[in-house]
């Protein structure tokens, strides 16, 4: 039961990622692959319909969490207490630029707010990486389970440790430039023209980068803590994980050279999952790791609630999810082929 | 300064009181945006639909401020509450995580096709949509209001050895009678909410003159949402919310009514200062018999007094809840004889001649926003010096590892921006009332 909400919680992270993190992509790319206003307009037609649902799996995920993995949450969120916030302000900032730039036909207005959205999209994914390379660095969890984490100690990734270290920056710059890629592959999908031709030369330089900076990660990740890759043998589930994100990526550079838009979304998506999912099955009970004594670390198993709230919840949670998957199908499907920049008050 | 439990607590209390600023008018319109397009769908009349997409537009810039304001709600558990996130997240986190797959799902799917959807929906399509927002948004509710009756009456649980809450009957959590009470009256006073304000925002139109035929649509549906809602909101919910409190909290009603010592045939104060140095109420005026029958449903039955009970068990700011309760009853009764004087009116069609009452309900609008606020500060203040009752203190809730400058910090971030963020809304939603309803292009 433990294992099965480790999975439901990781699963949904995952898609909270791929799916908002297409947006994140988006908006991290828009000032350079959109230049007019009717061509902003058209990304924002793109993700408009979808934003505010895909960041919806946040909040799902981090109640999946609060219900299975209160010790977690709590101790989690408080030990990141400053980053949190500047995570949620930035969210504020960014859901407002989406919402109110189309608002007002005012040439200013409009590019305050492109640039508001430029930025937030592309410093929330370097936290959200600088947040799981904490997770897998480690973090200073006490005895008693709880932990303060200082901005930055002195940047070697060891104790004592700091949200920022050469570790976790990498972390966050290789998310922000996975989802900026996602992001491009995504545009390339759903629109066309001038928009369309620069999301598929993004797309390509970016997943080149990306590909080169993997590697490095993984090493670096092997050294600030060896035994999650140690692991990695005897983890089946990982080893598929790194073989549907290679198997992605290998999708992506098929598609982005023959034209076929939506596969080379799709595998994007594919590497997302794969990537994530690796690090959770390797990382597995393990999920706030202590640098100060291993037998500290809050697990899956010391930090979940009773069984029997577990199973009242998988009840109607069985219930919900067909439903939140029934709505986004049908979101995609009213709004299928290329996304068409809106006029006038008619759209975003 | 130094004691961080403060500062947790007034950062919850102003980002929830501004926060639900918001909600509280998404809720209530969406209700008054299904009855115009079933009015529209009934009758064919196509200024129905105008007056709707013109309501629409409003509703989109607020849900987008409800929507950005409410997300750090959800974190602020954790961050700010972790030791009452750790204790009892085995129970409210269902209801939360609940709130997301049931009802934000629905919510952010549908509002897309209800703001820019109209002509690809056709009209049962999208009325349809707005029906959709209307369930969606009220499901939210009740999954709030469902957690929060966990922390004023705490139901289907069962404590672990560790201290730690673990829910054993999910129907009985999620059926609580404190819940189902504190929904109801919550959900009217948000169409009292949306009543006012589209009256409000009839009134204006009607004193300028401007868009006379929508000022007086908006004006029958805003006074007769309005009347029907404020009157629920105290019969038969606030009766029936008063009574509970009475049985559950009766506390928390000693120190809502400032009485100190119990009393048979006991008043209902209509004004008056509690003294808590020397334990009595000041230059009350009281209605004789009232606070029993209410209360207990008969006039011989004893109010308790708080020298009842420890001292220790007491809220903790008397005073504040003492005029929070009243400033919420007061202004639920003048709320509703506003709304029934300017029914008359409407009824007789000389509401639009009458510019002094139109006056009125222009400048009313704000007070169904203080009374709600005052009603939660009730609610809140109420329930204290506990945070979930009887079980967990708001004092062993707070987060350790957090200092008080930090706390201060973000407490005074959130003060600037969504001040920022109030004067955009406020700039956004005055534009559209400017623009007005015949001006609102075809979505």
């Amino acid at each position: 039961m433990v294992e099965l909400w480790f999975a439901i919680a990781s699963v949904m992270l995952a898609t909270y990622v791929v799916l908002d993190g297409f947006d994140f992509g988006a908006g991290a790319l828009h000032l350079f692959v959109a230049k007019t206003n009717q061509e902003r307009r058209q990304v924002l037609a793109a993700i408009g319909p979808y934003w505010d649902g895909n960041e919806v799996w946040l909040l799902a995920s981090g109640g999946v969490l609060f219900l299975a993995f209160p010790r977690v949450l709590a101790s989690g969120l408080s030990g990141f207490y400053l980053a949190i916030f500047l995570v949620l302000w930035m969210l504020i900032f960014r859901g407002i630029s989406i919402e109110f730039r189309s608002q007002l036909a005012q040439p200013l207005w409009r590019a305050a707010w492109d640039g508001i959205f430029a930025v937030s999209s592309s410093v929330l994914p370097v936290l959200f990486g600088a947040a799981i390379g904490n997770l897998v660095r480690g973090l200073p969890v006490r005895e008693d389970g709880w932990f303060s984490l200082a901005l930055f100690t002195d940047f070697s990734a060891e104790n004592p440790v700091g949200l920022l270290d050469w570790y976790t920056v990498s972390a966050g710059v290789f998310a922000l430039a996975a989802l900026a890629a996602h992001g491009a592959t995504f545009l390339v999908w759903k629109t066309d023209g001038p928009v369309h031709d620069r999301s598929r030369r993004a797309a390509k330089v970016l997943y080149g980068v990306v590909g080169a900076l993997w590697p490095l990660l993984t090493i670096a990740t092997f050294a600030v803590n060896p035994a999650m890759l140690a692991a990695l043998p005897a983890r089946p589930l990982a080893l598929v994980a790194i073989a549907t994100a290679i198997g992605g990526l290998a999708a992506v550079v098929l598609g982005l050279r023959k034209g076929r838009d939506l596969p080379a979304f799709l595998g994007s998506c594919a590497f997302l999952v794969g990537m994530l999912a690796a690090t959770a099955a390797c990382m597995f009970p393990v999920m706030l790791r202590s640098v100060t004594d291993p037998a500290w670390s809050l697990t899956a198993y010391n930090s979940s609630v009773a069984t029997e709230s577990l199973w009242i919840a998988l009840r109607w949670w069985g219930i919900g999810l067909p439903l939140a998957v029934l709505y986004f199908y049908i979101v995609f499907r009213l709004h299928r082929g290329k996304a068409v920049a809106a006029t006038g008050h008619d759209g975003y | 300064m130094s004691d961080p439990l403060l500062w947790h607590r007034l950062q919850f209390a102003f980002t929830i009181v501004y926060h639900y600023l918001f909600p509280q008018l998404t809720m209530g319109l969406a209700l008054l945006i299904v009855v115009m397009k079933g009015i529209g769908l009934r009758t064919g009349d196509q200024r129905w639909d105008a007056a709707a997409r013109f309501w629409i537009r409003i509703f989109a810039i607020n849900f987008a401020v409800g929507v950005v304001t409410g997300i750090p709600m959800e974190f602020q558990f954790g961050t700010n509450w972790a030791r009452f996130s750790r204790i009892a997240g085995g129970v409210i986190g269902q209801t939360l995580a609940m709130e997301g797959l049931f009802a934000f799902f629905l919510e952010s799917s549908v509002l897309g096709l209800l703001v820019f959807g109209e002509r690809r929906l056709g009209r049962r399509g999208h009325f349809a949509a707005a029906l959709a927002l209307f369930v969606g948004s009220w499901l939210s509710g009740y999954f709030i209001v469902c957690t929060n009756a966990f922390m004023q009456h705490p139901v289907g649980h069962a404590v672990d050895p560790d201290g730690l809450l673990r829910l054993v009957d999910f129907w009985a959590f999620v059926l609580n009678p404190w819940a189902l009470a504190q929904y109801a009256h919550t959900m009217a006073a948000t169409v009292v909410t949306a009543s006012f304000v589209v009256a409000a925002v009839g009134a204006w139109y009607a004193l300028q003159p401007a868009h006379l035929d929508q000022a007086s649509r908006f004006l029958k549906v805003g006074v007769t949402a309005g009347l029907l809602s404020s009157i629920a909101v105290a019969f038969p919910t606030g009766d029936i919310q008063a009574k509970l409190v009475a049985q559950y909290q009766p506390i928390t009603l000693a120190a809502m009514e400032g009485r100190f010592t119990s009393e048979k045939m006991a008043g209902i104060v209509l004004i008056g200062q509690p003294n808590l140095a020397e334990q009595r109420l000041d230059n009350p005026i009281i209605v004789p018999g009232v606070l029993s029958f209410l209360a207990y449903g008969t006039f011989h039955s004893e109010v308790k007094g708080l020298n009842e009970f420890p001292k220790d068990q007491w809220p903790d700011n008397i005073e504040l809840l003492y005029y929070a309760f009243h400033v919420m009853a007061g202004l639920g009764t003048l709320l509703i004889l506003t709304m029934a004087l300017a029914m008359v009116f409407v009824l007789s069609g000389r509401l639009l001649g009458q510019r002094w009452l139109l006056w009125v309900l222009l400048l009313a609008f704000p007070f169904p926003y203080i009374a709600t606020t005052a009603g939660w500060m009730t609610a809140e203040l109420g329930r204290q010096p506990w945070l979930v009752h009887g079980l967990l203190r708001t004092a062993d809730g707070s987060s350790l590892t957090v200092h008080s400058g930090t706390v201060l910090f973000t407490l005074i971030g959130f003060t600037g921006l969504y001040f920022v963020l109030g004067l955009l809304y406020l700039f956004l939603v005055g534009r559209q009332i400017h623009l007005g309803p015949a001006e609102v292009p075809h979505g």
